[in-house]
């Protein structure tokens, strides 16, 4: 009854947004699609919640064909589009009520579902949805999207454009839906949010790359990774991608994230080749792989 | 000499609406060829601070010096010396990659000898050779970013302000954007990001994070980490924000 994606295949005229595309989500499983921008998030989307025809696959969502059950769908899903899609004009309150009556429902009879996130926002419920700050309009966006009490949740990029401390909160807010038999499908171009959920798909140019759960995927990884650090950063990246040894050098905050080609290779002569480069200060120490190092090096 | 290598300097830096103080006595120095990073929450007043440092807002109170001009008298020498770009505006879609790197090299009024040279290290520089007389507006999100990012130095600033550039690129063209980072900042060139992004924060050489108004810390990345006991920027950051 959660979500189940058979071989979709989406174009639009010569782009292939999905290339064959096939997963389950399971009953109240928290499922993340992680992808960058371009990657077909948003085309899985809106295949799923029946706003578009795949050319070729099935799917199938709580149970009913995208296709042949669509209008099942639509009052058994939530959606919550990556563009804010509530009615500016209306205050908070308004937009609740409206939602609300579309799906036959009221405020009041799944008000439980929604009591945590919305009284956060009840001090503003006179206020304009086009006047709330980022954070709560995401948070209107989401008791919207839950008012008809759905059995499947699909959220395109909730977090984008939100701060660390909002999107701390938001994370919460869906942990606690899932203990409430809520199937949610959730997309984000952010890797650290991937770690959040039970089970991650990687997708990039519409084509998954691995579905596991975080740890399985950065188990994964097939290479020791070294921090590297020196005196200079520019320098550093210069050296190690003159290296001929390295497998990928990429940049990780204050650090390099380092491979090597060999399988016995040694610190130490890296350390030399480093020092022949005017490099100081150099730090080499190993490191674990991250949902990213994992995404670089199935994309690459 | 200390002085000289003070390419931005803000001294109680102040900007009132009505009674409300968006920008609350702020203080902080920027050196030549630093990537500094300006973080801070939704309405914690970053963009206000920004506006005031690039010349396109003035502010009610305080000093600052932005490429060695004064933010009150001479805004518009601040605008020559310094490069901006932002992910919401970059380069005009329906124009080619060649036709854009010329309208910008006109604007700063640069050469026509000056832009055609430009536009040719440009090009190979970036790998875009065969999509130079292709629609901006046609390539993927990473490649624009780069060509702004390389737009904004056309004119050699001495600062390039970036407000949130790499949100929603993919990882490894992310890198490659943070290598031109570094790049440009060996070259003497200062580097001002503002980023909620808190691992993009990681990347910078100082950090200030912004609360209601005010700085509430300012320091490397891995002091800041020390400071408050957190294993990432995003620790810290919650920490603060917080209270």
């Amino acid at each position: 009854m959660g979500i189940s994606v058979n071989h979709i295949s989406k174009s639009y005229k010569n782009v292939k947004a999905l290339q064959d595309i096939s997963f389950d989500v399971k009953p109240s499983e928290l499922f993340g699609l992680i992808g960058p921008d371009g990657a077909g998030k948003t085309t899985l989307f809106r295949v799923l919640t029946t706003l578009l025809i795949a050319n070729e696959g099935t799917a199938t969502v709580a149970g009913f064909d995208v296709v042949t059950d669509y209008k099942k769908i639509r009052s058994n899903v939530g959606y919550m589009p990556g563009k804010f899609s509530l009615y500016q004009d209306l205050t908070v309150e308004e937009n609740l009520h409206f939602f609300a009556t579309i799906f036959g429902t009221t405020i009041e009879e799944n008000y439980d579902l929604i009591k945590d996130i919305y009284v956060q926002i009840e001090p503003f419920k006179n206020r304009r949805a086009g006047k709330l700050s980022g954070g709560m309009k995401q948070k209107l966006a989401l008791c919207c999207a839950l008012i008809h009490k759905p059995k499947v949740l699909f959220l395109d990029e909730p977090t984008t454009g939100v701060d660390p401390v909002s999107r701390k909160e938001f994370w919460e807010m869906l942990k606690r839906l899932q203990q409430k038999d809520i199937t949610i499908l959730v997309s984000t171009p952010y890797m650290d949010e991937a770690a959040l959920c039970d089970r991650i798909a990687l997708i990039q140019e519409g084509q998954i790359l691995e579905i596991d759960t975080p740890e399985a995927i950065v188990k994964h990884y097939p290479k020791q990774i070294y921090n590297v650090r020196a005196n200079n950063m520019y320098q550093l990246i210069k050296s190690l991608n003159d290296y001929e040894y390295n497998h990928s050098v990429y940049p990780f905050g204050e650090f390099i994230h380092y491979t090597d080609k060999r399988k016995d290779f040694n610190p130490d002569q890296l350390l030399v080749f480093l020092k022949s480069n005017q490099l100081s200060n150099i730090e080499i120490t190993e490191t674990v792989a991250t949902i990213e190092d994992t995404f670089m090096e199935l994309a690459k | 000499m200390e002085k000289n290598n003070k390419v931005i300097q803000v001294e109680g830096l102040t900007k009132l609406f009505g009674d409300f103080a968006a920008v609350n006595a702020i203080t902080f120095d920027v050196e030549k060829g630093e990537i500094f990073g300006f973080l801070g929450a939704n309405g914690a007043g970053k963009t206000t601070a920004m506006k005031m440092l690039i010349g396109i807002s003035n502010p009610t109170s305080g000093k600052a010096k932005v490429a060695g001009f004064d933010v009150f008298t001479q805004a518009e020498d601040i605008k020559k010396n310094i490069g901006y770009m932002s992910q919401k505006f970059a380069l005009y879609d329906d124009l080619t990659v060649r036709e854009n790197i010329t309208f910008f090299g006109g604007i700063y009024g640069l050469s026509r000898k000056r832009i055609k040279e430009k536009s040719t290290v440009l090009i190979n520089e970036l790998g875009l050779e065969k999509v130079a007389n292709t629609l901006v507006g046609a390539l993927p999100l990473g490649w624009k970013q780069k060509l702004s990012f390389s737009v904004s130095l056309l004119h050699d600033p001495k600062i390039v302000f970036l407000d949130e550039p790499t949100g929603g690129v993919d990882p490894i063209t992310r890198r490659q954007f943070w290598e031109m980072i570094y790049k440009a900042a060996n070259q003497g060139i200062t580097v001002f990001v503002t980023t909620h992004y808190m691992d993009e924060a990681e990347y910078c050489d100082r950090v200030s994070i912004m609360v209601n108004g005010k700085i509430e810390a300012l320091d490397t990345p891995k002091k800041l980490k020390e400071q408050f006991n957190a294993k990432n920027m995003n620790d810290v950051f919650l920490k603060l924000a917080r209270g």
